[in-house]
């Protein structure tokens, strides 16, 4: 049972790396324009971020 | 020395400034309808990021807008006409919408989500047989990881569910707080005492799954209101205000008592007044539902909502926009009290069953098994398992899912549904009254019978280079007539359209600017003809109401306009009952009447004299071209003129209640096999996770059949 105390921290770590980036996501606007993002991609010039 | 002398902090002043605006809020944003792919958004963003005055302009494609990072208060029309001028439709918004609203809601959906995986991870460990120590640690993290989350994350719930009890209301959140609160105090306790049984996984799930219920909610609703604020923006909020000899753009806003204004053909009287140009024709319908034009003379008051049907002319105001705006909305308030406030939602009045029902039920179990075992302890576990394993989670779904998949339906067709009930209330309808001027007919111009084919092409060509109100009515009669080719378009503002035919000159334009007098004229060569102005009913009216008859609906048409026109166009069309004649209290008096004979009235109308009408209504719906007031009292909006609409509301709306009805049903049917088992004491926190996602699910799948 000790490799519990390896693997219950790795799967949170895991977690809440994903929640931290879900957040950083959030704080950058990124859900603002979901149908703007799926076009700028095909855009020639180097598109600026977001202001 | 100070501050501002030194040369460092002088030096970096304006690129600091720079600096500041760049980062700084957009202070305008453009409405652009017509912008649909990444052309679009990089032409648009080259154009404005090249002006000198613009420091930033950045496309929002989902919500048609860009917003402009300038200085504050600068004029944006001559944005508008380089945008226009490439082609882009484009208006200012009346204000800058805040981006989103509901990112504190998206982060309480993310942090719940995580949360509720990695408590479900630990919870499987537990289901599939970790004990003792094993299992207490597990626990114990779980505790860690849920009690913040749940707090901070279920606190939308905790903050609605508080507000009714304080009003002695009982709403839908109340056992879904009350539920989220057990389940945490209850496993908490267990966690502490060594027990087998927490319900962590269940409190989280729980919140998880109703927040997803009520994110998709904001978002449907917030996309409702912006487009209803892009629908009001279409009105021009600029005016041609004259100063001494100068003539300025100012916003709507701005004017004055006392203010000269410049107004065009075509355009609606933005504020109330009286004409200082000697003679003027203007519609009238908006206020009174006469679809006659009439002539009024210098001296003579126009009211706001008026449409010139003549011009160029100008109006002396006679009130400020601020007064007369704000009298129409205090006028509009104090009639909002009507059908809607009073109308109690589905998802209300299942809760004001259930919540009782539930805790009536919790109340027994525990007061029957602790006369039975006189253990205080387990007959309190057993009353906390029957309210967790209820599922006030498919029932807090069960409403919103379905008007998440309606509305969003609906918003695809074009359709606003802006208030939250509207939906069931349509679904209850079986009157529809109508009112007839700008919601069945409509009035354009028509080329006399004689006007030979040759001019008709000219005509059209000319009609079709100018986006003037009138330009746009005379195409509608010319829908089968081939355009001609012309050279050297010119459009006068204000006065009409000139252009060179074949070597001939052809102008369209007000009689005054062409030397023929009043009215509407068409020039080809020597020959010129009179536009006459005539009503009729638009092109899917008959389809429309041909679709309510099929519903079974009982049809009335009301009007303000003369028995003659109204018996003239209900002659075309299948309509059951005709009202002539009614003023706007006589229509709210109608429909009154037809409401106390138990009949279950949607009122569709655009017109200000409908306001009080739409209001009385049991449902209202108004044509997005109807006017802002009109639109605001409207349940239910139309983008674009398209009364087959109406038709495609009710059967959604039907549908709607339909599902909503299933998934309560459905929501019964779970805890009818729950209940007898937790009552029975065999409730565990794996049967709790099963009974919430499942049904949970079903509700949702249930709710995306609605069509």
């Amino acid at each position: 049972m000790n490799i519990l105390v390896i693997l219950v921290p790795c799967s949170l770590i895991l977690g809440l790396g994903a929640l931290v980036a879900f957040i950083w996501t959030l704080r950058h606007d990124q859900y603002s324009d979901p149908a703007g993002d799926a076009q700028r991609i095909l855009l020639e010039e180097d598109d600026a971020p977001r202001p | 020395m100070t501050m501002a002398a030194c040369p460092g902090c002088v030096a970096a002043g304006p690129a600091a400034e720079r600096a500041a605006r760049r980062a700084g809020l957009p202070t305008h944003e453009l409405i652009l309808p017509t912008i649909h792919c990444s052309a679009c958004i990089s032409a648009v963003e080259r154009l404005l990021n090249a002006r000198p005055e613009i420091a930033a302009a950045r496309v929002n494609l989902s919500r048609k807008r860009v917003a402009i990072t300038a200085q504050v208060g600068l004029d944006p029309t001559p944005w508008i006409t380089a945008l226009t001028a490439i082609g882009f439709e484009a208006h200012e918004a009346r204000a800058t919408i805040a981006a989103q609203g509901n990112d504190g809601l998206t982060l309480r959906l993310g942090i719940a989500g995580f949360a509720m995986m990695n408590v479900m991870l630990l919870s499987i460990a537990v289901w599939s047989g970790a004990s003792d120590s094993t299992r207490d640690f597990f626990h114990w993290i779980a505790a860690t990881i849920s009690l913040p989350a749940a707090i901070y994350c279920a606190d939308p719930f905790f903050r609605s569910a508080w507000s009714a009890l304080k009003a002695a209301r009982l709403n839908m959140d109340v056992p879904i707080a009350l539920a989220i609160i057990l389940a945490c105090g209850l496993s908490l306790y267990e966690t502490m005492t060594g027990g087998a049984h927490a319900y962590f996984d269940a409190a989280l799930s729980l919140t998880f799954f109703l927040l997803v219920g009520r994110v998709l909610e904001t978002r449907m609703r917030s996309a409702a209101r912006s487009a209803a604020a892009d629908l009001a923006a279409l009105e021009p909020n600029r005016v041609t205000r004259i100063d001494g000899d100068t003539r300025v753009s100012c916003p709507v806003d701005e004017i004055v008592t006392g203010d000269m204004l410049w107004l065009a053909a075509g355009c609606r009287v933005p504020v109330d007044g009286v004409l200082t140009s000697p003679v003027a024709q203007v519609d009238r319908s908006a206020l009174t539902g006469e679809s006659d034009a009439t002539e009024v003379r210098a001296g003579a008051v126009l009211t706001a909502g008026d449409v010139l049907l003549s011009g160029p002319v100008t109006l002396r105001t006679s009130v400020d926009a601020k007064g007369s705006t704000l009298r129409r909305l205090v006028y509009l308030a104090a009639l909002a009290e009507g059908a809607r406030s009073r109308y109690t939602s589905l998802a209300t009045k299942a809760a004001g069953i259930y919540a009782p029902l539930v805790h009536g039920l919790a109340l027994a179990a525990f007061l029957g098994w602790s006369f039975a075992t006189a253990d205080l302890y387990h007959a309190l576990t057993i009353a906390i398992a029957t309210l967790i394993i209820t599922c006030p989670c498919a029932l807090g779904l069960a409403v919103p899912a379905v008007a998440t998949v309606a509305t969003g339906r609906l918003f695809r067709m074009g359709i606003l549904v802006k208030s939250e009930t509207a939906l069931e209330r349509l679904a209850e309808v079986d009157t529809v009254v109508f009112d007839k001027t700008g919601t069945l007919s409509d009035s354009g111009l028509v080329p006399p019978a004689e006007m030979p084919d040759g001019p008709r092409r000219v005509l059209k060509a000319l009609a079709q280079a100018s986006q003037h109100p009138l330009s746009r009515s005379v195409l509608g009669a010319l829908a089968d007539v081939q355009a001609t080719d012309l050279d050297g378009i010119q459009e006068h503002r204000g006065k009409g359209v000139c252009a060179c035919c074949a070597g001939r000159p052809v102008a369209l334009g007000n009689g005054a600017w062409l030397g023929l007098g009043t009215g509407t004229w068409v020039q080809v060569g020597d020959a010129a003809y009179l536009l006459e102005r005539r009503e009729r009913a638009v092109p899917d009216a008959m389809p429309a109401l041909s679709a309510l008859h099929a519903m079974g609906l009982d049809i009335h048409m009301l009007t303000g306009d003369t028995h003659a026109h109204a018996t003239r166009m209900a002659a075309d069309l299948p309509v059951d009952h005709v009202h002539a004649e009614v003023d706007p209290e006589a229509k709210q008096k109608l429909i009154r009447d037809l409401q106390a004979q138990g009949r279950r009235v949607v009122m569709v109308g655009d017109g200000l004299n409908d306001t009080l009408a739409l209001t009385q209504a049991w449902a209202s719906i108004a044509p997005g071209t109807a006017l802002e007031a009109s639109q605001n009292a409207a349940d239910v909006v139309l983008l674009g003129q398209q009364l087959s609409g109406i038709p495609t509301v009710l059967r959604i709306a039907r549908s709607a209640r339909r599902r909503i009805l299933e998934n309560f049903a459905l929501a019964a049917g779970y805890n009818c096999t729950a209940i007898p088992l937790a009552l029975m004491g065999f409730a565990t926190p794996l049967m709790a996770a099963l009974a919430m996602s499942s049904s949970s699910i079903t509700v949702t799948l249930n709710a995306l059949r609605t069509k």
